[in-house]
């Protein structure tokens, strides 16, 4: 579908045939592991990080490209823009990329592990690296689309992996959830159509770049019906409150890694789509006050929503419903501080949240729940993941010097230089939600950390390393029906020779046994290998994004100054349609 | 607008109606008739976006881009309808696992709905509750202000009886203590009128222990 097309003048022009890597990287990489189906897992492991690594290199070179020499294009098939399909990375698109390639891979990384611990039995390999592949070339094209078709196919690309991603395995309860949210993504695709039908209908193209001049052209009220249609439809996409009821419903319940994944990109992808409508096809505040106060709305019903929780991950589920309140406030605000504040908060918000369920992932892993109601003393158990769970949760809330912190100051100032009673209202509001979210995170932190086990964490909290069977014929009926007593999810049979020796049946000395301990037992005529070490690559993919999110933080200063170019280029629209249209 | 334009809108009017109709009920089965219809319905306003009826699309000797009808929706009409079709089996497959799981494929109620709806029957409950305790409340505090205003008379009327006893118990000392002192002063008497009889009664005096 895609050929490398004519590059641009000077020395980026090899960059504009980098263009289209990161789509069609994951595409390719995704129809080979499809041919290979289950076999060679180490090398389709290896492929899947490869892939990731280098659209990671693509988009850092794409980052650096689009902010020295303007915004990189790629013409399909050498089409010129009105006809063809058009890749633009712009400054915007770029930073994204960059994002959400790191993040991917760091997921990646951590549900190898998971793989690995679990011996592929809860994720299979053969389904879930190329779905998770398919899903990261999607959430490329929507940053790269530069006709608002190709977003549609992008949303679609995405959020097709996507329900196959969060319905992995088919339980009865993913099954229920994926139900949900396929309908509503579906719902909300078909209304996109519909959106991009009424665009070509009154402006008689959708190529981003013509749409400018033509939306300029048109009457303010059919200008306005078009706005608000893609709008509704974003905010879908987005979350952003009266739309968001979706989310806290559907996202708990999916594997570790997807959800990660999903609050951490899929949200922010709507952000993205809002952002590059509002301000290039749409700009002027005609709708800034709206936004604004669907801002607030979402920050305060998400965070009361989230203060209300007992599970972690729905604890995490509303706090992302909560913070999207501060993109779409930024965005409302429309000047060239909100708009950098934004892309600012969007780039922190995606690294923070991700990890944040990636942590979770951990503690279910570690004691088999993230019900508040019966965790308890994981200070103890495990100071590792106390600390990876401290400090992305209060970037999160926002303590300063932390980048939450930098992010909502920037956001609250570009608030205050506005001026509005609305606005004012707005910095208000988006204090009160940081107050709510570092009371409900600590809170958790209180439950789970920092008082003592409950009497069920001393029989729990091992993890499980490997399962042998005793008597190869009757293990393999028993190896589907019984679930471990661990909590831990994955059964299958464990490659042979890992089996440590240690003492037999179940520790009775309480937490001093369980701490950094093997035990094996025998259960349904499988031995059973636990261990209260976390897998490696789970903790160190973890650990990895968490100083990524710290990175914001000491980068905070050269990082706003490319946010800020971005929202200027976004805002004075024309080296986005000059790049395009020029040639 | 020409005729077949008209029909056109009409008709994914009509399709976007009925599949929302089917979108609102329980069963996936007819969430996915109703998305089938709306995707279809879509298609046909998308279809309406190409303009008056024309030649067909293809470039060939002897044809006029003037007189062609517009492509592009054309264009996206296929992209969707891949998409819509592949959607449509996944979520068929849903429904079918959904049904081999629990009989059924009816989407459940959102879970902070069903939390919602269980804390407003338990506020009710609570509210009973609570006012069936208020009046136990109320009753108990009616008796016991009751028994308190009765354990206040029993008190004074104990303090009463209590200053009666005292006055009793003092005016019983002072009494005892006259009785003792004028038996001390009897005595005493006694003892001198002995010294006096003995002194002075000349029988005594004679007839000692005899008399």
């Amino acid at each position: 579908m895609v050929s490398g097309g004519a590059g641009p003048v000077g020395g980026a022009a090899a960059a504009g045939l980098l263009v289209p890597l990161p789509v069609i990287l994951p595409l390719c990489a995704a129809g080979l592991k499809l041919a290979i189906g289950a076999r060679l897992e180490r090398v389709q492991r290896f492929i899947s990080a490869a892939v990731l690594l280098a659209v990671l290199v693509v988009s850092l070179l794409l980052l650096v490209a689009a902010d020295r020499h303007g915004p990189q294009v790629m013409f399909a098939g050498g089409w010129a823009p009105p006809v063809g399909i058009v890749l633009v990375a712009d400054r915007l698109a770029a930073l994204m990329l960059v994002i959400s390639s790191s993040v991917t891979l760091a997921v990646l990384v951590y549900s190898v592990g998971q793989g690995l611990a679990d011996n592929d039995e809860a994720t299979p390999l053969s389904v879930f690296h190329p779905s998770y592949l398919v899903l990261v070339a999607g959430v490329s094209d929507t940053f790269l689309a530069g006709d608002l078709f190709n977003l549609y196919v992008g949303f679609e690309l995405m959020l097709t992996a996507s329900y196959v991603l969060m319905t992995i395995g088919g339980t009865l309860a993913r099954i229920r959830a994926g139900a949900t949210y396929a309908i509503v993504s579906l719902l909300s695709s078909m209304l996109f159509l519909a959106a991009v039908a009424m665009v070509y209908a009154a402006a008689g193209t959708v190529t981003m770049a013509q749409l400018p001049s033509r939306l300029d052209a048109l009457p303010d009220s059919v200008a306005m019906v078009l706005q608000i249609a893609l709008l509704g439809v974003f905010a879908i996409k987005a979350a952003v409150f009266p739309l968001a009821a979706w989310l806290p419903d559907s996202y708990p319940t999916a594997p570790a890694p997807v959800t990660a994944v999903f609050a951490g990109l899929l949200t922010k992808v709507g952000i993205y789509a809002i952002l590059r409508t509002q301000t290039l096809l749409f700009p002027g505040d005609g709708i800034g006050d709206v936004l604004m106060v669907l801002a607030l709305l979402s920050l305060l019903v998400g965070i009361l929503g989230a203060v209300a929780q007992t599970d972690l991950k729905r604890l995490l589920s509303f706090t992302l419903v909560s913070h999207m309140g501060y993109m779409v406030f930024g965005i409302g605000l429309g000047s060239p501080a909100g708009i950098s504040g934004a892309v600012f908060y969007v780039a922190h918000h995606i690294t923070v949240q991700t990890t944040l369920f990636l942590v979770a992932g951990l503690i279910e892993r570690r004691t088999g729940t993230t019900d508040l109601q019966s965790l308890g003393g994981l200070a103890r158990l495990s100071p590792l993941l106390a600390v990876l769970f401290f400090v992305p949760a209060m970037n999160l809330a926002g303590i300063p010097p932390l980048s939450g912190f930098l992010g909502k100051l920037g956001l609250l100032r570009a608030g205050v230089d506005d001026g509005g009673a609305l606005a004012y209202l707005l910095v208000a509001g988006g204090t009160v939600t940081s107050l709510l979210t570092l009371y409900a995170l600590t809170k958790a932190w209180n439950v789970a950390f920092w008082r003592a086990a409950t009497p069920e964490m001393c029989a729990a909290g091992t993890v499980l390393e490997s399962r042998e069977e005793d008597t190869p014929e009757e293990g393999a009926g028993d190896a589907a029906g019984s679930g471990a007593p661990t909590g831990s999810t994955g059964p299958g049979a464990g490659p042979p020779g890992r089996h440590p020796a240690a003492a037999g049946g179940w520790p009775t000395g309480g937490l001093s046994v369980l701490m950094r301990r093997r035990v094996t037992t025998t259960f349904g005529g499988q031995e059973i290998t636990t261990t209260s070490s976390l897998p490696a690559s789970m903790a160190g993919a973890t650990a990895a994004l968490v100083l990524f999110g710290l990175a914001f933080t000491v980068l905070a200063g050269p990082l706003f100054g490319l946010t800020g170019r971005a929202a200027d280029e976004m805002l004075a629209r024309s080296p986005y349609v000059e790049a395009v249209m020029q040639k | 607008m020409t005729t077949g334009s008209i029909a056109l809108v009409g008709c994914g009017g009509v399709l976007f109606a009925c599949g929302t109709a089917l979108l609102l009920a329980r069963p996936l089965t007819r969430i996915v008739l109703g998305a089938v219809l709306i995707g279809n319905g879509i298609n046909l306003l998308v279809l309406a976006t190409s303009g008056p009826d024309g030649d067909a699309a293809l470039l060939y000797p002897g044809t006029s881009p003037r007189t062609m009808s517009d492509p592009l929706p054309q264009a996206f009409i296929l992209t969707a309808i891949v998409i819509t079709l592949a959607l449509t089996a996944f979520l068929a497959t849903m429904a079918y696992r959904a049904w081999q799981h629990s009989g059924n494929d009816d989407v459940p109620d959102d879970t902070e709905d069903i939390r919602i709806v269980r804390r407003a029957t338990y506020a009710e409950e609570r509210e009973r509750l609570r006012a069936a305790y208020h009046k136990r409340r109320l009753e108990y505090r009616a008796l016991a202000r009751s028994e308190e205003e009765r354990e206040a008379r029993e008190r004074s009327a104990y303090e009463r009886l209590g200053t009666a006893r005292d006055r009793y118990r003092q005016l019983r000392r002072r009494a005892r203590a006259d009785a003792r002192a004028f038996r001390v002063r009897q005595a005493r008497a006694e003892e001198t009128a002995d010294e006096i009889v003995g002194e002075d009664d000349p029988w005594q005096t004679i007839l000692g222990a005899d008399r």
